[in-house]
């Protein structure tokens, strides 16, 4: 019969408290890399995401059904093909070998970001295309010019934009498949959070995963407690 | 002399999803007091204000705009039932209006729109935490700053309470006083005959009456007006 060992559970999570508020070293060194890879990979798809999800929401050309379609079914892209993919690419004999990006931090921003573009992406063409129907005469109306609509309607949608990024941070924060293919999960390097846990809790090495599954969850938390605050802001201030 | 539309109708039709919206509708608006399009709901009002506009091309017939004494083409202005407020103050959603109409946005011009639908003590609060009536007299402001020569308006009070409603049709009142030529529609037959230079009276998408405001409120010439004016269900 398997039994629950329950002080053993105390004793891991009174380690793991103490290896958080003590400043250890290696778990904050490894939050620190997390922190990095996913707001560089958050910057980027930022980027390309919010302006891909513009263009498509505000044009209208043959076949854009089917990337509309294609782009949703992208936000559940599964993240250890995505790893498979981008590994294969950046592998020696693939077609990025020469950069020399796998197993570097690199290679792990590169994943995340391919992760979560068409999440920031799928949500901006739906939130733009919204709008768009609600501001679309009023504009023609106005006589307001092409380019002035797609900054008006970026402006005015700006709050709910910045949700759709934390979204996608939060997502790519706790993704652990394709950063632990592209990344290797190498100590000291290429280790992140959830990699860590995993290798970790695999290891019984359970207060550092605990601690680390602290971390994360405050991370994610913050992110959601960020998001919801914005927008209770947004619409005290700025209508 | 006979005095030139600014606005002709020449057997204009109007059809979208398979429905005829608008019928054969030959109408020449002359500058001065407001034209008033009447007619129960359905019968083609905004329709005809957004092919006056140019929001939407007829399917057969032409609209044309009258011209200014300098040859070019006279400027309009639009302003819907339900108008979208952007996410900014009244004074930045004024600004914009003009920046649209390639105009000067200096703070006096934006003082003096505002000030123009009574709105000046409103300018730095977010447009869309105004009252409804604030935001059809801050529509009316963003109209105004394309300084137009016509002004479509599409049921500007409806929805609105008394207090409001007068203050709407007070600033309409003013603006065709200064020249402005103002078309607008409603079905509300109190401010038609407020407001109303002429009236152009519609019912399913068709153009039943044209005549000066007092002919067709005393003598009616259609039964369709009649049954209108008399309150009755004209379908």
């Amino acid at each position: 019969m398997r039994t629950v060992n329950l002080r053993g559970g105390f004793v891991d999570g009174a380690g793991a408290l103490d290896l958080v508020f003590s400043g250890n070293a290696q778990l904050y060194a490894i939050v620190r890399l997390s922190l990095f890879v996913t707001l560089c990979a958050t910057a980027i798809a930022g980027l390309v995401g919010l302006a891909l999800g513009a263009a498509i929401g505000l044009t209208r050309f043959p076949g854009r059904g089917a990337v509309v379609v294609t782009l949703n079914g992208f936000m559940g892209l599964p993240p250890v093909v995505v790893g498979l993919l981008i590994f294969l690419a950046l592998s020696r004999s693939g077609p990025l070998g020469n950069f020399g990006l796998l197993f570097t931090p690199a290679a792990m921003i590169i994943a995340q970001a391919v992760l979560i573009t068409p999440i920031i992406a799928a949500l901006t063409r739906q939130l733009i295309e919204d709008l768009w129907v609600e501001y679309a005469e009023e504009f023609a109306a106005m006589g307001v010019q092409p380019w002035s609509r797609v900054t008006t309607l970026l402006w005015d949608a700006r709050f709910s934009l910045v949700t759709i990024l934390l979204a996608g941070f939060g997502r790519a924060a706790a993704e652990v498949g394709a950063v632990m293919i592209v990344g290797g999960n190498i100590d000291g390097f290429t280790r992140v959070m959830t990699t860590s846990i995993a290798l970790e809790t695999s290891k019984g090495d359970l207060p550092l995963a605990l601690g680390l599954g602290l971390v994360l969850i405050c991370v994610i938390m913050a992110v959601n407690v960020g998001a919801w605050s914005l927008r209770q802001w947004a619409e005290r201030h700025a209508g | 002399m006979p005095v030139l539309p600014c606005l002709s109708f020449a057997s204009a039709t109007y059809a979208a999803g398979g429905r005829t919206l608008l019928a054969d509708i030959s109408l020449d608006i002359t500058p001065g007091s407001p034209t008033v399009l009447l007619g129960p709901n359905g019968a083609g009002k905004t329709t005809l204000l957004k092919l006056a506009m140019g929001l939407i091309a007829p399917a057969a017939g032409t609209v044309r705009l009258g011209s200014r004494v300098d040859g070019k083409p006279l400027r309009t202005a639009f302003m819907f039932q339900k108008p979208v407020m952007l996410r900014r103050t009244a004074a930045a959603n004024v600004a914009f209006a003009l920046a649209a109409a390639g105009r000067e946005q200096t703070p006096a011009m934006i003082r003096d729109l505002l000030d123009q639908v009574g709105l000046i003590t409103q300018a730095n609060r977010l447009a869309r935490k105004l009252s409804g009536g604030e935001q059809q007299r801050l529509a009316l402001a963003r109209a105004l700053a394309r300084n137009p020569d016509i002004l479509f308006l599409d049921e500007p009070t409806a929805s609105l309470d008394p207090a409001a409603t007068k203050a709407v049709e007070d600033i309409i009142a003013g603006t065709a006083a200064r020249g402005v030529k103002v078309v607008m529609a409603t079905h509300d037959l109190g401010e038609a005959r407020r407001l109303a230079g002429d009236v152009v009276f519609l019912a399913a998408g068709r153009l039943v009456e044209f005549a000066p405001a007092p002919a067709f409120f005393n003598q009616p010439a259609t039964e369709a007006a009649r049954r209108f004016l008399a309150g009755d269900l004209v379908l």
